[in-house]
């Protein structure tokens, strides 16, 4: 299997070429630029064939024109980063609403102001109601893996929704890594040339997409997108799976669990930040403490029943988000609360508000926290619920 | 249905029909009439992008369409490009595009939606040089919305939001000339049209499917539930719009003007014989309407010396 030292963004843009995507919409922002940049350079080099390049005028016409373009049959893909995301939002329920496949790198970035190109996860997770997959990656391998998977569950005849793979800006982005890459053919037995649900091409039966919808049918087409979302877990599995077999990374666990079998407290959170937490978990074990893993892959759908299946055995999981609710939480503590509200399963939970704006969260930070968590299961009382952990006092 | 030989001799336009009865547009709609001549155009083998505007509604409710084309409904800025991911991804898949026999790409969008908040999707449209055809259709303010001013409304009209009353708080803005802000882009072909001139609008319909390039055409379209006109005078309204000069027909095309008048050599009409005909106009003291005359008259001069200087 050819291996490739590359950036983050490299990776999704080779992952992009080896989809054999035919229309990339695109407006540069930083920290994403270098994946539609390299992507120029795979046409201006003769690397790809077929692949139609719009350079547009901004970020909502970039989605704008992958929506024009995926509704015709073509596979669509763009990249963007958090403001820029913000521009696309409305365009994004368009996308989802019209039940369009279209894959979508987002480069996490802190919105401003004040001014910021670092990682936090803001920009993605306020677009968690939009109807799109979201795919968190660790490294630039599961940013490649997460985009050639993407388009896979995105085209599957039960799913037709948009798929979003989230990578952390610098830290993955512009940070250069072995990552394997299988060969075109394997990739393309893998994933074979998309099969749309309707295209406006079809001049013999022509019908209308995303007119008005009264309220005797607008209810009906929001359910079938939760639907969708519901059936996307199994296609999620399946194609993660698939992955597995073929190419030898398996992603058939939405959440990721490392060392948690025996774990009294886990770890809980997204992205490269991860990385850095299994590591503490490495030392941590060496220290005597049972700790472990578990990093949310696939934040939507959210897999409530994998980590109703973990929260039962643990007695503690301090959740760690790169991003905060204003007036509430942080949003993935949020959501994973409210998941085991109704369940058997209660253990303690913790809200660690970490790395806002691209500030480190390093080794020792995650083993100050476990000190912490520990203490806290020991008195069987929470100090606090949400904890801004670098806080300069 | 076979026509009798003298009744096809004597139609101008292509006889099918494309823009199916059951549609909801409002009696006398200038959109509604432009668009069945642009499904008759291109006899059913175009894509059509619509985005929010009284045609979002014309067309018909889900599970409905009125129009026998494909039809993608999108969001109000983004006509310009949506049409640009349309006219990709068939190129990328190996359509013909344009020609007799290839694919017509058409947004079809309000004034609103092209002079105000998709202005800039349509610059981006035409400065990239997509192969596809941008008509507003152009009914001089938001309609759909309940009759509020666009850039588009002409000085001294009524609309909702510029209700003349005590006040006199009339549109005090001329008209946005979004034809000239298109041919700024040198675009492959650019004109503008009206309903009272199907045949024209035809023509004009058929030129910008031989062209190679991005075209755009503004075409005038009476509406009387926002103009307060009488619904069976939207003809008769548009024809004086060209015959006064308000709205003068002309096209562009490789850096050349050329005046479409039905009658090039006749003084324009007086102004007020076309103002007359809608409610909407009725609040203009005399002083108004002398100063949207001075304006008409200045901007005709203009296009005329255009004409003159690269025609």
């Amino acid at each position: 299997m050819p291996k490739k030292v590359v950036s983050g963004n490299y990776a999704a843009a080779y992952a992009a070429k080896h989809a054999r995507v035919e229309v990339v919409a695109a407006y540069p922002i930083t920290p994403q630029t270098s994946i539609i940049e390299k992507i120029a350079e795979f046409i201006a080099n003769g690397e790809v064939e077929n692949l139609q390049y719009v350079p547009v005028e901004s970020e909502h016409s970039a989605m704008a024109a992958c929506i024009g373009a995926s509704a015709t049959g073509a596979r669509a893909f763009t990249a963007t980063s958090a403001q820029g995301l913000a521009l696309m939002h409305e365009m994004l329920h368009w996308a989802a609403g019209a039940r369009l496949p279209i894959v979508m790198v987002d480069v996490n970035r802190a919105m401003a102001p004040p001014w910021s190109v670092w990682d936090d996860q803001t920009d993605s997770l306020a677009q968690r109601d939009t109807g799109w997959l979201q795919f968190y990656a660790e490294n630039n391998q599961e940013v490649y893996d997460g985009v050639l998977m993407a388009f896979k569950i995105a085209e599957h005849e039960k799913v037709n929704l948009p798929v979003m793979v989230v990578e952390s800006a610098f830290i993955l982005s512009h940070t250069y890594d072995v990552v394997d890459m299988p060969e075109q053919e394997e990739i393309d037995e893998f994933l074979p040339p998309r099969k749309p649900l309707y295209t406006l091409t079809d001049f013999e039966n022509p019908f209308s997409v995303g007119a008005l919808g009264t309220p005797a049918d607008y209810y009906e087409f929001r359910y079938k997108i939760a639907k969708a979302m519901e059936e996307a877990k199994k296609v999620i599995k399946e194609v993660g799976k698939e992955y597995g077999e073929r190419f030898g990374r398996d992603y058939s666990q939405m959440i990721e669990l490392y060392k948690t079998d025996d774990a009294e407290i886990v770890f809980m959170g997204m992205g490269s930040l991860m990385g850095t937490v299994k590591e503490a978990v490495d030392m941590l074990r060496s220290e005597g403490y049972k700790v472990g893993a578990a990093k949310v892959r696939w934040f939507r759908p959210f897999p409530k029943e994998e980590l109703y299946e973990l929260a039962k055995n643990v007695e503690g999981i301090a959740v760690l988000d790169r991003n905060f609710s204003f007036g509430q939480e942080g949003i993935l503590f949020n959501e994973a609360k409210g998941v085991l509200y109704n369940t058997d399963a209660k253990p303690i939970m913790k809200n660690y508000i970490v790395g806002l704006g691209g500030r480190d969260l390093t080794v020792n930070d995650v083993k100050t926290i476990a000190k912490n968590m520990r203490e806290i299961i020991q008195k069987g009382k929470l100090d606090r619920e949400i904890e801004w952990y670098h806080l300069k006092r | 249905m076979e026509l009798p030989a003298d009744v096809k001799k004597r139609l101008t336009l292509p006889f099918e029909e494309h823009f199916y009865a059951g549609h909801t547009a409002c009696q006398g709609c200038g959109a509604a009439l432009g668009l069945r001549y642009v499904l008759k155009a291109y006899g059913g083998k175009a894509i059509f992008t619509i985005p929010a505007c009284c045609s979002t509604i014309i067309a018909g409710p889900w599970p409905y369409t009125a129009l026998n084309a494909p039809l993608f409904h999108t969001a109000f800025e983004t006509t310009g490009a949506v049409i640009s991911g349309i006219e990709a991804a068939l190129k990328a898949k190996g359509y013909k595009v344009k020609g007799e026999d290839g694919i017509m790409v058409v947004g079809w969008a309000g004034d609103g939606g092209t002079a105000d908040i998709g202005l800039q999707a349509l610059s981006g449209f035409l400065e990239r040089g997509h192969d596809a055809l941008y008509i507003m259709y152009d009914n001089e303010a938001y309609m759909n919305t309940g009759i509020q001013r666009s850039s588009s409304t002409p000085y001294g009209a009524w609309t909702t939001n510029t209700p003349g009353g005590k006040k006199h708080f009339l549109e005090q803005r001329p008209k946005k000339k979004v034809i000239d802000i298109v041919i700024a882009h040198k675009p492959a072909y650019a004109a503008t049209a009206s309903v009272a001139y199907p045949e024209d609008f035809m023509r004009k319909l058929k030129k910008a499917q031989t062209i190679k390039g991005p075209s755009f055409i503004q075409l005038f379209a009476p509406c009387p539930t926002g103009w307060r006109s009488p619904t069976d005078k939207s003809i008769e309204i548009a024809r004086l719009a060209v015959q006064t000069a308000y709205f003068p027909l002309f096209e562009y095309e490789n850096g050349k003007y050329k005046i479409n008048m039905p009658s090039p050599n006749k003084e324009p009409k007086p102004l007020e014989e076309y103002l007359k005909l809608q409610g909407r106009f009725k609040y203009m003291t005399k002083e108004d309407i002398e100063i949207l005359q001075e304006w008409v008259l200045k901007e005709w001069e203009e296009l005329k010396k255009k004409a003159e200087l690269f025609g």
